[in-house]
């Protein structure tokens, strides 16, 4: 069985759900898709992305009140009159309200790190349900009541079992938009947000916007879930937009499993049945009528962390039998055309250069006085011993870092005030010392992402997934590169399984993905056994015939020696010997350095 | 506003501020240790208010089945663990002991006539209830996710905070309960009448910054803590337990939430829910601190208390918007100093 059979069945049992169940179930129903769409933003953003938010209720409240306000107030701002209190126009300003607001708070909390956000989610959760409950145009804790029902093409949707419909359509486009979403240029720049910014930026994404594309996306899903609720339950008050219930769609999004997009209809479901049913039961066991439930789930939640962090939905799957787990990867069609490349500068041509450059950390000196030179279609290798500032160097050389003194020029440009980012778009591509990979995506959707810079497709046609032409092309690009790299056969592997050795393989497939002219690598051949380091310079001689510039640092003298053109030797922060390997090795500042001087 | 108005606003406010600054430091303190935030700070602190109340009421406070609980759960395992490598008589001692404790402080909490006993001795009980209860949580809840990510430890403290109130609830009931101040006297300095519980808030708050200080700076295992926090693995090669770290901050934290929460009882209704939003002005003050600095912290936090009780007189429906829109200046601070990309877990 295909899983897409399996969506096919369950589609169908929503479809008939209404016809066979009470009133009572529908309503609960209703209630799990409202909560589910706002848990899925949750999956994209925690689960995906990394950023953990307490907040996604207040964006509820944002779009519940903004239609309940406008479709039952007397009075419209006049250039509202038109809209005669339409909830459309409702969910419309509604939209607008809660993306502008995101925006707002996107920009404060989003380049924040580690434990800010989640206390900044914290804050305005608490800040925008004091504001619900003060506003007295907004009828302040008590409510406001006598909301419209919504119709649709002439419909009026207003029995539960009428709106379930609505819910669910709603609910289910979204779960389309975004598996399409995560499956594509912008979602493999999203999806290399945990734990892979440094990375991402150096293959040119701006982790910044896909950190804030899907902050908005999660927040207007919540605005559309708060909507329907408004006018679901055609009455709104500022409790089911506490912060209270914003740990509960947290919850929902951890017990359902964070990195699924079916986890949050699974989470969604499982707590608001539970809850549901520990209401009826617990106060017959406990006496009186509080809310005990809260208890039973508190020591839930803390179990799920520490026995199954991922949730329920990953348990599932590894329940399931192979045939069903077997994921559709897409077919690469050879038909489609070949990125365009970019025009190689003449060989001999001087590319990157470093003048005078010194760096600090305080009172040491990492590098002192260091110039480099390093031209079109030449094996440039900087060696020395163990903390000579080799990194530091090639930090700088790669714009990670800023030089205290001098500069370093990139095609006559100064990198200084440069990220990484723009360094990669002006043709700069490297690879790690320790490498970095996104283990669970597939080697194929790793090398894509050093592709990244090769598209424009955006997020809509990205969500829409009427981008694969272009995706068409930036896969069978990686696919090409990883063919030429040796590593063909394991396109669909997931990259965390490789050898330490095929990893650095893949990094500097990835890199050659970004069509750069010049390739930094940072000890590619650290790892590798003896037959993979002569593939290695064998590409990487074949790499030079083409014109590109490459600068290796790199320990393995074999290696080096058999390849590099020149070479810069380091010690103490200072170059100390420069020239063809035969002269370097005979050089007695080298010889000193690396085996000690006679005394 | 006049001087007068002026000066009972700023009375609140230091009162408020003081006991939110002993929350940021222990805050601080377990957040260094254990890279734990901890939200449930604020149940201790009605924990121990609402257990005072009880003891004044002359009923006997419920939390005992808490703590009877717990350390049932927790002797239990430690057999378990025995029984499952090999028996320890030390440990064995250890368990004996803290059955031992849980047995005397049930049987002086059901024998004493709670509410005629001196204040000081319901003081002495109430801590004596409440702080085992800290490491006993740390054990059950923490300890097994000592190396999880930083993510996974917040999940955690928010259930673990949802659950305390659940259990607050169920122990106290949803009545609101204030106690006795520690002393009926007030004093007139010059023109301002002082509250003497207000006096005895910023007393022992300043007494209690200073021993936690002294207590950090010149025993060995206040230098023990502090390493922890420097570096978790540094400190764990030169021998220092992380496990040891992490109990002996809960108890600390427990230690000095439900003191707050015995402190400020005479002067607000405290409810089975009201520590969330202490314990949340409390981070307030520590991200001011930036989660490292406990002067700034401390500062931060009397100045969290003071924004409060001023929005009270000029903003009253805007208090809590206010106070905890207060951070975003700082986060924007914060965003505009981090300038990488940082790449964590």
């Amino acid at each position: 069985m295909k899983s897409r059979n399996l969506i096919i069945i369950v589609l169908v049992i929503l479809a008939i759900a209404p016809q066979v169940l009470p009133t009572f179930q529908i309503t609960l129903l209703n209630y799990i898709g409202l909560y589910a769409l706002v848990v899925l933003g949750l999956v994209l953003l925690t689960g995906v992305g990394g950023m953990t938010s307490f907040g996604q209720a207040a964006f509820v409240g944002l779009g519940a009140y903004s239609s309940a306000y406008l479709t039952t107030t007397e009075q419209l701002p006049s250039w509202l009159a038109w809209s005669a209190g339409s909830p459309w126009v409702g969910l419309l300003i509604g939209l607008l309200l809660t993306a502008a607001v995101a925006l707002f708070l996107g920009a404060l909390t989003l380049k924040l790190s580690g434990h800010y956000l989640p206390l900044g989610t914290i804050a305005w959760g608490i800040s925008l349900y004091y504001l619900f409950g003060t506003m007295s145009s907004m009828g302040g804790y008590t409510g406001i009541s006598g909301l419209p029902s919504l119709s649709l093409f002439g419909v009026l949707l207003d029995k539960g079992e009428k709106i379930y419909y609505l819910i669910w359509t709603i609910l289910m486009v979204a779960v389309w938009i975004t598996s399409n979403l995560l499956n594509s240029r912008e979602g493999r720049a999203i999806r290399a947000l945990k734990g892979g910014q440094l990375m991402a930026e150096s293959m040119g994404v701006n982790t910044f916007r896909s950190k804030m594309v899907i902050f908005l996306i999660s927040a207007l899903f919540a605005a559309i879930s708060g909507w329907l609720y408004a006018h679901t339950q055609r009455f709104v008050n500022p409790t089911p937009f506490g912060l209270s219930m914003g740990i509960d769609y947290l919850f929902m999004a951890l017990v359902g499993g964070v990195g699924s997009v079916w986890g949050a209809l699974l989470g969604a479901g499982i707590l608001t049945m539970l809850k549901q049913w520990l209401q009826d039961w617990l106060p017959l066991v406990m006496g009186g009528n509080g809310q005990y439930e809260t208890i039973v789930l508190g020591l839930l939640i803390i179990f799920m962390m520490q026995r199954s962090p991922g949730g329920i939905w990953p348990l599932l799957v590894k329940l399931a039998p192979a045939s069903w787990r077997k994921q559709n990867h897409i077919k690469i069609t050879s038909s489609a055309a070949e990125l365009p490349r970019r025009d190689l500068p003449q060989k001999g041509k001087l590319i990157l250069e470093a003048c005078n450059v010194t760096r600090r950390f305080g009172g040491l000196v990492a590098n002192n006085q260091m110039n480099l030179k390093l031209h079109a279609g030449e094996v440039l290798a900087l060696i020395g011993p163990n903390g000579a500032g080799k990194s530091t160097m090639f930090n700088q050389l790669s714009a990670v870092d800023t030089p205290s003194d001098g500069e370093i020029l990139f095609l006559n440009q100064s990198l200084k005030g440069k990220s990484s980012r723009q360094v990669a778009h002006m043709g700069m591509s490297r690879t790690f010392q320790h490498v970095k990979l996104l283990t669970t995506m597939t080697v194929l959707e790793n090398v894509a992402l050093g592709a990244h810079m090769r598209g424009n497709k955006g997020i809509i046609s990205s969500a829409l997934h009427i981008e694969r032409e272009e995706e068409q092309r930036l896969l069978k690009e990686a696919q090409y590169q990883l063919e030429r790299v040796g590593l063909g056969e394991h396109l669909y592997t997931e990259a965390g399984s490789l050898s330490l050795g095929q990893q650095r393989i893949l990094e500097i497939a990835r890199a050659l993905c970004a069509d750069p002219c010049v390739l930094l690598l940072d000890e590619p051949a650290a790892g590798l056994r003896h037959k993979e380091k002569q593939a290695l310079a064998e590409l990487l001689k074949k790499l030079r015939q083409e014109g590109l510039a490459i600068l290796l640092v790199e320990h393995d003298m074999d290696f080096v020696m058999n390849l590099a053109d020149r070479i810069v030797v380091m010690e103490f922060g200072e170059k100390i010997a420069e020239g063809l390997p035969e002269e370097v090795q005979s050089n007695p500042a080298v010889l000193e350095a690396y085996l000690g001087g006679a005394e | 506003m006049n001087f007068q108005i002026a000066t009972l606003l700023g009375q609140d406010g230091l009162t408020n501020g003081a006991i939110y600054a002993l929350l940021a430091l222990s805050i601080l303190l377990v957040f260094t240790v254990t890279r734990i935030l901890l939200i449930p700070l604020g149940e201790f602190v009605t924990f121990g208010a609402l257990t005072m109340a009880a003891m004044q009421m002359g009923k006997t406070p419920k939390l005992e089945w808490l703590l009877l609980g717990l350390v049932l759960i927790d002797c239990a395992l430690d057999i378990y663990q025995q029984i499952k490598r090999h028996i320890d008589r030390n440990k064995m001692k250890m368990v004996a002991l803290k059955l031992g404790y849980a047995v005397i402080i049930i049987a002086l909490l059901n024998n004493l006539s709670l509410s005629e006993i001196p204040m000081i001795a319901q003081i002495a009980l109430t801590l004596c209830l409440i702080v085992p209860i800290g490491p006993i949580i740390y054990r059950l809840f923490f300890q097994p996710l000592a190396d999880a990510p930083a993510l996974v430890l917040l999940i955690v403290s928010i259930a673990l905070h949802v659950t305390m109130v659940g259990v607050g609830l169920l122990l106290f009931g949803p009545e609101g309960a204030r106690t006795q101040p520690f002393s009926d006297t007030g004093f007139r300095l010059g023109a301002v009448l002082l509250k003497s519980q207000t006096l005895w808030v910023i007393l022992v708050s300043i007494f209690l910054i200073v021993a936690l200080f002294i207590a950090f700076e010149r025993t060995l295992y206040g230098k023990a803590l502090r390493a922890t926090a420097v570096n978790r693995m540094g400190a764990r090669l030169q021998g220092i337990s992380p496990i040891f770290a992490g109990k002996a901050t809960f108890a600390l934290a427990a230690f000095i939430g439900s003191a707050s929460g015995i402190l400020i009882a005479p002067i607000t209704t405290l409810y089975y829910d009201s520590g969330f939003i202490i314990s949340l002005k409390g981070f307030v003050g520590a991200i001011i601190g930036g989660l490292v600095s406990y002067p700034i912290a401390a500062i931060g936090a009397v100045a969290v208390g003071m924004i409060e009780a001023f929005s009270m007189f000029w903003a009253s429906n805007y208090k809590e918007i206010i106070v905890f829109t207060l951070i975003i200046p700082f986060l924007i601070w914060r965003s505009m100093n981090s300038h990488n990309v940082e790449d964590d877990e």
